[in-house]
């Protein structure tokens, strides 16, 4: 499974001897190693995405505590006082890192100036409904994509190619904020089809708390109408924010059909005569789509930037319209708690696709 | 590798969406130098009926105080365009000029360049942007930094690839042996050979940059009112869902930009020798 590359850099003196222990460690537990690596990276990253707040929070222009506080607080030496002490701004820079990291993991990400609530509480209540917009919008753009780009990579250079050509374009041309506008004023205004904003109609109650999911909550209560309504709302913004991640799939899709079309043990397996179908599912589809799943997780991103800018137009109570909220009325300790959610949702995200990558093609797992 | 993106343009050049992307990119250069010859009123003046649908005398309509959209698209182009392509051109230069020195010198200058590379790539990208944007405070030319600390890295990347493809060939090490310095080597054998592939993601990059400096304006984080600003345009258009053409013209102009900077960058990769082209094929899923 993995390459036995350790006799060969295998050297003198201590260094090259621990070296030579990781290498053959690797090579009993190669799955284990690379589990470790990946999640060693993710680490790492997650304290990267903790500092670009902590130097965006504290080293901008002006006064971190009358940014944080507003007006009315900072006139009180007594309030900025404390909050000074709190976040260790009396401190040197590496110690209010520290300060900040500390406050972190005990949950604190500083108040809202909008909510006057702690900013995790606001998150806490945003992030599921994100979840369950950006996880349908995954879902569907990885079954639309995919789709597209097999049939555009099959249909080489042929009408259909080139009409999904320019339909994956225009879906990562267009601005999101506008289609989603265009989207409820078409669908809901004019034609009636979609329902209005938010997460169910107004006269309905929110199934029951485990989740947090509406569809998932609803159905998990067996409250069919419920979990109907919550389907139809999802439905418009997921659609929308699908746009640009089809594009991006269905261009990646293309390509990657294409490259193993052209390889030889493609060409083996039609020559010995296989049905076509086969060829295209058991040989061409299982490779091509492999690579696919690492976009997946770009694309998750892409989404997740989507909500920021859609969210709002359909008044979903989500992590991206807090973000608009927050970033319109220049609440920072907000902003920086999606920041940071965000990133760390990100992060996850891409360190579950690399493992999944993993678990599928082996090879990965070597390099 | 200039010389075979060369040899092949003319036959790209042939394709419709090259050409659609072209005469739309000229359509709108053309509005970026004549928008005061074009436009028919002020577009800052508020004098005309307001909320009046399109119709004779203002074509697009109007909007909540009485300014002409038509003029107000037309106008925006002044700012959207000319900054998406500052902006590219700040990203080449800062993220080609890191990515060179990382690829070309390695060691630690290779491992502190790409691990600020990766730091950003944690991030989505409208979302690092917005934060940037929001900790340097609302107005253009933040939006602007905030954009270009989020699309360096890309550059960044690609150049030191293809830098470090390149620096141990014979024609750049004959160079060293001269007696080249480093920096002359650098500039004189290395960055010509790399620049072909850069101006091609430039060009794809000048859509991407024009989506998020406008996403960012649609935040607030942007242009200040009362610019004629397309993303702030759209958003003042979702304040008044009724009177659809506030918010659907200039979305159309945002669309139709990127749209054919798109088209041209999609040529030019076609254009583009194979492997470098998928160096920045990849290179773009990652900018989403």
């Amino acid at each position: 499974m993995s390459q036995p590359s350790a006799p060969s850099r295998a050297n003198k003196g201590g260094a090259g001897r621990l070296r030579e222990r990781v290498a053959a460690a690797r090579q009993r537990h190669p799955f284990a190693s690379f589990l470790t690596r990946r999640a060693g990276t993710a680490v790492l990253l997650m304290l990267g995405v903790t500092l670009v707040t902590f130097v965006l929070t504290n080293l901008v222009p002006g006064d971190p505590a009358a940014a944080a506080l507003g007006q009315r607080a900072v006139e009180d030496p007594a309030i900025v006082a404390q909050f000074r002490q709190h976040y260790g701004l009396d401190k040197p820079l590496p110690l209010q890192y520290v300060t900040y990291l500390g406050n972190l993991l005990q949950g604190d990400l500083g108040e809202s100036q909008q909510s006057h609530q702690a900013v995790l509480t606001d998150l806490r209540a945003a992030v599921p409904a994100t979840i369950e917009l950006a996880g349908t919008a995954i879902v569907l753009s990885l079954v639309i994509g995919v789709a597209f780009g097999v049939v555009a990579a099959l249909r080489q250079d042929r009408l259909t190619d080139q009409v999904l050509r320019v339909l994956s374009l225009l879906g990562v041309s267009v601005p999101t904020f506008w289609l989603a506008l265009l989207a409820f004023y078409v669908f809901f205004y004019r034609l009636g089809i979609a329902p209005g904003s938010g997460r169910l109609d107004p006269g309905m109650t929110a199934p029951p708390d485990v989740t947090g999911l509406y569809t998932v909550d609803a159905a998990l209560a067996g409250q069919w109408p419920v979990f109907w309504n919550a389907v139809r709302h999802l439905m418009l913004p997921a659609l929308v924010l699908t746009a640009y991640t089809v594009g991006l799939l269905t261009r990646f899709t293309r390509s990657a059909v294409l490259e193993v079309l052209g390889q030889d043990y493609v060409r083996a397996a039609r020559a010995k005569g296989l049905p076509g179908r086969t060829v295209l599912t058991q040989y061409v589809l299982r490779a091509a789509l492999v690579p696919v799943i690492t976009v997946a997780g770009l694309a998750f991103g892409a989404l997740l930037s989507g909500t920021v800018l859609v969210e709002s137009i359909f008044a979903w109570p989500g992590l991206g319209a807090y973000a608009y909220r927050s970033a319109t009325t220049l609440d920072l300790p907000a902003v920086m708690g999606v920041g940071l959610v965000v990133g760390v949702i990100y992060l996850l995200v891409n360190l579950a696709v690399d493992v999944l990558y993993g678990v599928i093609d082996p090879r990965v797992r070597v390099s | 590798m200039r010389f075979s993106v060369l040899k092949r343009l003319p036959s790209a050049w042939r394709r419709p969406l090259a050409v659609t992307g072209a005469l739309v990119t000229v359509f709108w250069l053309v509005v970026v130098l004549a928008a005061p010859l074009l436009a028919p009123h002020d577009p800052l003046a508020q004098d005309l009926p307001r909320l009046a649908s399109p119709g004779a005398g203002h074509w697009l309509g109007t909007d909540e105080l009485g300014r002409d959209v038509l003029s107000r698209v037309l106008y925006g182009a002044r700012i959207s365009i000319p900054l998406a392509l500052l902006l590219v051109a700040l990203s080449l230069l800062v993220g080609g000029a890191l990515g060179a020195c990382a690829g070309f010198f390695g060691r630690w200058v290779d491992e502190t360049v790409m691990r600020v590379a990766d730091l950003v790539f944690a991030f989505p990208t409208v979302i690092l942007a917005m934060v940037v944007a929001a900790a340097l405070g609302a107005n253009l030319q933040n939006a602007v930094l905030a954009v270009l600390v989020v699309s360096w890295p890309s550059y960044a990347r690609v150049t030191r690839g293809l830098v470090m493809g390149i620096r141990n060939r014979e024609f750049v090490l004959s160079g060293r042996l001269l007696g080249f310095s480093p920096w002359r080597s650098l500039r004189v054998d290395v960055l010509p050979n790399v620049l072909g592939p850069l101006l091609v993601l430039a060009t794809l990059d000048i859509g991407t940059a024009t989506l998020l400096l406008s996403g960012l304006s649609f935040l607030g984080l942007g242009a200040k009112p009362p610019a004629p600003e397309w993303g702030s345009m759209v958003a003042a258009g979702t304040q008044q869902f009724d009177k659809w053409w506030i918010g659907v013209y200039p979305g159309l102009a945002i669309l139709t930009v990127v749209l054919a900077f798109n088209f041209l960058g999609d040529t030019l990769r076609d254009a583009l020798d194979p492997t470098a082209a998928r160096t920045i094929g990849a290179e773009k899923e990652r900018v989403a």
